[in-house]
């Protein structure tokens, strides 16, 4: 489906697969494929936590938490069942990684979670995979099919005394459900609102019993990490940020696609090296470094490395792996009105910070690029999406509250341009999106 | 209420994959939607007798999903995706020339029941961006003359 790119930069780990053929389960055997799920049934779970601690694999759905140290928490004298769930819910605007493991490596998830799951005593594990990847269900669901026949799944798995099955679920379109509060109760078969933590899920989450919640990205590591060893995945990186990461290059570079490259890469190679540069000899304004929800970065600001702590370090966050590139011909006060619009319209309701802020902030935006603005409304706008970030249960209220202080921060000149109904500096007939009439659901 | 075989084979197996019956209740609502074409109260009533639920629940359920939907649809559901990876790279012309194309704007059918026109959120192809979704078909890289030639093709179809 989507074209697959390579760079000579590139270390291909999660991706090495891809274009292989290993959703086939015997292409994906002779792939070296179920090999680290039967090394890991030989180890104890402390074992396997702490070869994913040496590894220093960090979550790659975008918090960027210490997988082992995620998989320590799971209370270990719990008598009630416990699960493993995969988080295939990508829905991070900029972010189409977990797509490509999904179509080109299904059983590497597949292992992944029965990694997961002999690491915290687990039996059952769900890979939940977002609506609008129907056709990547379709592939999970012949790869778990595939992996029961050939005895892998289910009892005594490769003649061990351990059970452990895998089953497949699909959403029905929620950026919310991301977010692994939300995950459950979607899973659950409710409304994905998101539950308070504490309890974290480790103690408290699937049907009240320990979960464990992974990225597809991160699930997908482990198999490698056992298999060719936690250190060598280490040095792939930089210290405290192990191995190598999807990155999916979109907006204004002329080579986009989704590249692996290790963690602490820099971020100027990223754009002008690895994606080929801006187009149309426009120059980079920003860059939006890991999915919409981290703050944009100017063009100033990409002599740093790509890992979590060195996006960090710069006032932004490595997220999700979405790094979209944005050239000078961009008004910046539109990208914030369409980020706004996203964070609007998937906001749940629960946390009224959230649910009264993006909207304001919505309108606002609305109103403002379409030459209505008062001077009063950008220190507003500022305002209103301070007074959101830490106020909700979960973080969706921060994901839409960061990009716009960013950009308000770092661009207040482009809005003051727009005062006083002066028309859009970047599109002087107007926006496209104000020409149109009001649309209604 | 009758659904196909297939439908019919998915639902027993899932609900032998959760501790509660209630699990099953979102995917399962794509897959009846895909059927009928919408969810009908005909198929609510079924699947919240199935699933031991009040029908107010499972309305419930469904007024939060963005992909279900009460209302009848088009039969190629057309989706444009307009978030900021797209929108860099001209989506927001392409929705405008898809509602001239079709003659239809956001959520809407066209009189003959073939097409429907939505704008939607991030689809998860951003590195080949602009993008669309025909249904659950991905149509990437695109141009407005890519748009022509994909509905004319559905428009035969």
């Amino acid at each position: 489906m989507a074209d697959l790119v390579s760079h000579p930069d590139e270390v291909k780990v999660v991706s090495k697969r891809f274009g292989q053929g290993a959703a086939d389960i015997d292409r994906y055997l002779a792939l070296d494929g179920y090999k680290a799920v039967q090394k890991a049934l030989g180890m104890t779970p402390d074992a396997i936590i702490g070869e994913i601690k040496t590894s220093g694999l960090r979550g790659r759905g975008g918090a960027g938490f210490p997988t082992g140290m995620k998989w320590s928490f799971v209370p270990k004298d719990s008598a009630k069942a416990k699960y493993i769930l995969c988080n295939g819910d990508e829905s991070e605007p900029g972010t189409c990684k977990d797509r490509l493991i999904l179509e080109h490596d299904p059983h590497s998830v597949i292992e992944g979670v029965m990694i997961a799951g002999l690491a915290v005593n687990a039996e059952s594990g769900y890979i939940y995979i977002r609506g609008e990847y129907r056709y990547l269900t379709i592939i999970m669901q012949k790869a778990i099919r595939d992996a029961y026949a050939k005895g892998f799944l289910g009892k005594n798995i490769f003649g061990s005394a351990k059970t452990f099955n895998v089953y497949w679920h699909g959403g029905a379109g929620a950026y919310e459900v991301g977010e692994e509060s939300a995950l459950m109760e979607s899973l659950e078969g409710k409304r994905g609102v998101p539950r308070i933590k504490p309890p974290f899920p480790a103690v408290v989450g699937l049907w009240g019993s320990p979960t464990v919640i992974n990225n597809v990205e991160t699930l997908s590591s482990a198999p490698h990490i056992l298999l060719d060893g936690a250190q060598k995945f280490a040095d792939y990186g930089t210290p405290k940020n192990g191995g190598v990461r999807l990155f999916c290059l979109s907006g204004h570079v002329n080579t986009p696609g989704v590249y692996e490259l290790p963690l602490g890469y820099s971020l100027k190679k990223m754009i002008y090296d690895v994606g080929g540069g801006i187009p149309g000899g426009k120059k980079l304004k920003a860059i939006v470094p890991g999915g919409s929800s981290t703050p944009v970065l100017t063009a100033d600001e990409i002599d740093i490395a790509m890992d979590f702590d060195g996006v960090a370090k710069a006032g932004s966050m490595l997220g999700s792996g979405g790094v979209v590139v944005i050239d000078d011909s961009t008004c910046m006060v539109r990208f914030a009105q369409y980020i706004m619009k996203f964070y609007q319209h998937e906001s749940c309701g629960w946390c009224i910070p959230c649910r009264e802020g993006t909207d304001w902030l919505k309108k606002t935006l609305d109103r403002f690029h379409a030459g209505g603005g008062v001077r009063k409304d950008i220190d507003n706008i500022q305002y209103l999406s301070e007074n959101m970030l830490g106020r909700t249960f979960c973080p969706l209220g921060d994901a839409a509250a960061m990009p716009t202080i960013s950009i308000v921060k770092k661009f207040r000149k482009e809005f003051e341009d727009h005062l006083e109904g002066k028309p859009c500096p970047y599109d002087p007939v107007g926006t496209t999106r104000q020409l149109l009439p009001v649309l209604s659901d | 209420m009758k659904f196909s075989a297939e439908f019919e084979q998915r639902f027993t197996e899932m609900l032998t994959h959760y501790p509660s019956k209630r699990s099953v209740l979102v995917p399962t609502l794509l897959y009846a939607q895909d059927e009928v074409g919408y969810l009908s109260d005909e198929a609510i009533t079924e699947i919240a007798q199935r699933l031991e639920l009040k029908e107010l629940d499972v309305r419930n359920v469904i007024s939060y999903y963005s992909m279900l939907t009460t209302k009848p649809r088009g039969k190629y559901n057309v989706q444009i995706c307009t978030n900021i990876a797209c929108i860099l790279r001209g989506a927001d012309n392409l929705y405008q020339h898809c509602q001239k194309t079709l003659g239809i704007r956001h959520k809407q059918t066209t009189p003959d029941g073939q097409f429907s026109l939505e704008e939607v959120e991030c689809i998860g192809a951003c590195s080949w961006a602009p993008a669309m979704q025909v249904n659950y078909d991905f149509h990437e890289n695109l141009t407005a003359e890519k748009i022509d030639t994909i509905l004319d093709r559905y428009k035969k179809a």
